[in-house]
């Protein structure tokens, strides 16, 4: 075989299930030094996974792993990074209480004798974050630093590795434009010194500009693989969905004209998150957030339920000013509130399903001692209306598929009866199947008189279910698109900060 | 289904080592010395009630046996100041036992302010109000001992040493509490709550949880404990010093972790706390039935029993799940 056609790396039929839900069916990938290769996919389709397991984080439950042609079964990442392959994880994996060059040389640390040789770790990482053209200091602590900084450091940690394949998972999330230039100049300088490089992002216009190739899944199948060149990027849009939006997503309640305000915000001020931010709610409505991750979407809703300090503003219901000081007091006024960290803030996680259910309106059970039956009644009630599926008989939240999860939280703040139901990334984690019956859900929630708020970073989602779309850019709310303004265009020029309101004054700082 | 070890763990435990007392010495499963064990082991045990309660909810109180010896004095100072105006009545131990549980509650609340809106470590907190009770009982002492009266001693003696229908006094209060306990942890909103918070706190808060409020409350149940424990220790020596209720607080910790209530929170069991106090009592009392170990080695054998019950809780039988 010619050496040169050998790939550094290569998956071969890997499939990957957790539990009895399978993410991964017969993926095949091969990456080839000096080349940039796309990974393109959906939340959900299954890419994490897989780089996961290509890095040694996770075995696949089938297929094989090669390593210039030879078979590997990685036991730990580490076993992956001393074949020199590294990830750059999505989310930060820093040791905050260190430093910079503490953690770039974590688990590896230089040393001369018995001791650390402190200076030659502080020379070479500083050539390293010199190259990455970043003002961070090796001495700065990393819990002082920003999210785009914190990143810049993850990146300085992977390629002063001996690096041979580097994957990078959605590195330019949380990253500002010039940064995004100075990783694709840095790139571009590895892929002449003839490192591999796996891309993983949904970023059409970023791809265009890097990939040498690309590969597109789809729940978990592999749609289509080859050269960048002759692939369009409508046409790599359309792998990606697989399917037009509008058989994914029900029709939209019709809302009338003269709908009631349910919920109004006026200048809303959240320090370091939010400026004055302030939208309306109307009564049968689904309005969207749209925006980056950190652009103060989380921080405005969780300040008006109380759940966050709020400097200055007024929370308005049904045209009447309310003080919501706790989260109870937003639940009196029959709000509901759906985190996006389902395991982290929605769930206990190893308590029972039942006491899961009941936690936010526990009340109705007690008299005043908790009455089991009644909230065993309402379990049953609950996994049918939602469609709960239980594996045998689950008896932790922590059992439950993630799909399963969402529904039981659903079921727990659908307890309250809530007018008005917040609903924070609905579909992370979960497979298209529940999604679907989510999106279901929202248009019944609509249908019977309740109003929506939908924060979400899957496009398709804000596009195919809300009436209006308010978007946010750097704690400014940019701006409330309506009707034909909602597409992918307008609401990503609003989310830059490219247009709106407030667009200047950002180009200014 | 094997037996649950989780659960039943500390119950079989105590089998065993009262099987143990008996080989050792017949006289063990003898009335008095039954009854005497539990009443000893009813200030530990409801001290280490409240416990559960505080450690379930994701919290810690190391200042419990300071607060006890504290509450103690102050007990003792106002009854024999009470003395000259009321007597040496029923009156004067009324408000005695009033002022205990008026300043169990305060300290109690003061541990759980300081944690939850100073936003400490309750480790760190309690170990401060720790040294500042302790310090205080040996200054209102003078350094010495504060003594009961000894008209006022008589009228009160029999709350420690009467019996109720053949049970003493302070066992009766040991099961009240003990099953007051049971209930408000496992059939109330508060114990539930108790339990989120102790698991999760984040998802207390976004369950819309009042999670300060239930966390100070745990401490002031704590302290209402440590008060009730205080109300039937005075009677017994009549007296109060600095070294009152010394090293209680582990002791309170390793009934309720023998128990099977876990350190870090989110679980905990009344009656397996129940059962661990009663189980160090008992171990002390079997050392004194034999000769085969020396006395000297209670805190050897405790230790060992602590780290071998928890040991079995942990271990391997995790694995069984999926």
């Amino acid at each position: 075989m010619d050496s040169r056609n050998t790939p550094l790396l290569e998956g071969k039929r890997i499939s990957r299930a957790f539990g009895g839900n399978q993410v991964l069916f017969d993926v095949d990938l091969a990456l080839h030094p000096g080349e940039v290769h796309a990974l393109l996919g959906e939340n959900g389709a299954g890419k994490s996974t897989l780089v996961r397991i290509l890095s040694g984080y996770l075995p696949p439950s089938s297929g094989e792993v090669l390593v210039a042609g030879e078979r590997r079964a990685y036991g730990s990442s580490g076993e992956a990074e001393a074949d020199g392959i590294v990830m750059i994880h999505q989310e930060l994996a820093l040791a905050e209480q260190l430093s910079v060059e503490e953690n770039i040389f974590l688990g590896r640390e230089l040393r001369r004798g018995l001791f650390l040789d402190r200076r030659a770790m502080r020379e070479r990482c500083r050539e390293a974050l010199a190259e990455l053209e970043t003002a961070v200091a090796p001495t700065a602590r990393v819990k002082d630093l920003g999210t785009s900084d914190q990143q810049m450091v993850e990146i300085a940690k992977a390629v002063t590795r001996d690096v041979r394949v580097l994957i990078m998972d959605e590195p330019t999330a949380s990253l500002t434009e010039r940064e995004v230039q100075v990783l694709f100049a840095l790139v571009g300088r590895l892929r002449e010194r003839g490192v591999a490089i796996l891309y993983i992002s949904h970023k059409l216009r970023e791809i265009e500009q890097i990939a040498d190739r690309v590969t597109v899944l789809r729940d978990g199948h592999l749609i289509d693989s080859g050269p960048l060149e002759g692939r369009s990027k409508e046409e790599l849009a359309r792998l990606m969905v697989g399917r037009e939006i509008t058989e994914m997503y029900p029709p939209r309640t019709q809302v009338p004209d003269d709908a009631p305000t349910v919920l109004e915000a006026r200048d809303i001020v959240v320090p370091g998150a939010v400026r004055r931010a302030s939208f309306t709610l109307r009564k049968g409505e689904v309005l969207g957030f749209g925006g980056v991750v950190g652009a103060g979407r989380t921080a405005l809703i969780e300040s008006i339920l109380g759940l966050r300090y709020r400097a200055a503003g007024e929370v308005r219901r049904h045209d009447a000013p309310v003080n919501l000081r706790h989260l109870r007091d937003a639940v009196q006024h029959r709000i509901a509130y759906l985190t996006e960290d389902r395991k982290g803030k929605g769930l206990v996680l190893n308590m029972g399903l039942r006491p899961n259910l009941t936690l936010l309106n526990l009340r109705a059970y007690c008299h005043p001692l908790i009455d089991r039956k009644r909230e065993e009644q309402a379990f049953q009630q609950a996994i049918e209306r939602f469609d709960i599926r239980l594996r045998t008989e689950a008896l932790t939240a922590a059992e439950l598929s993630g799909g399963n999860q969402q529904k039981l939280l659903l079921a727990k703040v659908m307890s309250i009866d809530p007018e008005i139901v917040i609903i924070n990334e609905p579909t992370r984690g979960i497979d298209v199947g529940t999604k679907q019956e989510i999106y279901l859900f929202i248009r019944e929630l609509t249908d019977a008189g309740r109003s929506v708020i939908l924060i979400s970073s899957e496009m398709g989602e804000l596009i195919g279910l809300s009436h209006r779309v308010a978007v946010m850019c750097a704690g400014v709310l940019t701006g409330i698109l309506e009707g034909e303004q909602i597409n992918e265009q307008e609401i990503m020029q609003y989310a830059s900060g490219i247009k709106g309101v407030g667009a200047d004054e950002q180009r200014r700082a | 289904m094997a037996i649950d070890l989780k659960t039943w763990g500390p119950f079989i435990a105590l089998v065993v080592l009262a099987i143990l007392g008996v080989l050792i010495n017949p006289a063990f499963l003898g009335l008095d010395n039954l009854s005497n064990m539990l009443t000893r082991s009813a200030f530990i045990g409801i001290i280490a009630i409240g416990a559960t309660f505080v450690i379930t909810a994701g919290g810690l109180d190391l200042s419990v046996g300071s607060m006890a010896a504290f509450i103690a004095g102050v007990m003792i100072i106002i009854m024999n100041s009470l003395v000259e105006q009321f007597g040496a009545g029923l009156t004067t131990v009324l408000f005695g036992v009033g002022a205990s549980l008026i300043l169990g509650m305060g300290a109690g609340f003061i541990n759980g302010v300081v944690t939850t809106k100073g936003k400490i470590e309750a480790f760190i907190v309690t170990l401060g109000t720790m040294g500042i009770y302790r310090s205080l009982v040996t200054y209102l002492a003078d350094g010495g001992t504060l003594t009961l009266d000894w008209n006022v001693r008589d009228i009160y003696r029999p709350v420690y040493y009467d019996s109720l229908l053949g049970i003493p006094i302070p066992v009766w209060v040991f099961l009240v509490v003990a099953i007051i306990g049971y209930i408000l942890l496992n059939f109330t909103r508060f114990g539930r709550y108790c339990f989120a918070i102790g698991s999760n706190e984040k998802v207390a808060e976004y369950s819309a949880i009042h999670v300060d409020r239930v966390k100070t409350l745990t401490y002031v149940l704590q302290g209402i404990c440590v008060a009730l424990a205080t109300i039937i220790y005075v009677p017994r020596l009549g007296s109060a010093s600095g070294a009152t209720g010394v090293l209680w607080e582990l002791e309170a910790i390793a009934a309720v972790i023998i128990g099977g209530t876990v350190l870090k929170g989110g679980h905990g069991r009344i009656w397996g706390t129940v059962v661990g106090a009663i189980m160090l009592t008992m171990i002390g009392n079997i050392l004194n039935l034999t000769d085969a170990i020396s006395n000297y080695l209670n805190g050897t054998v405790q230790g060992i029993i602590i780290i071998v019950a928890v040991y079995l809780q942990r271990a391997s039988w995790r694995k069984t799940g999926p």
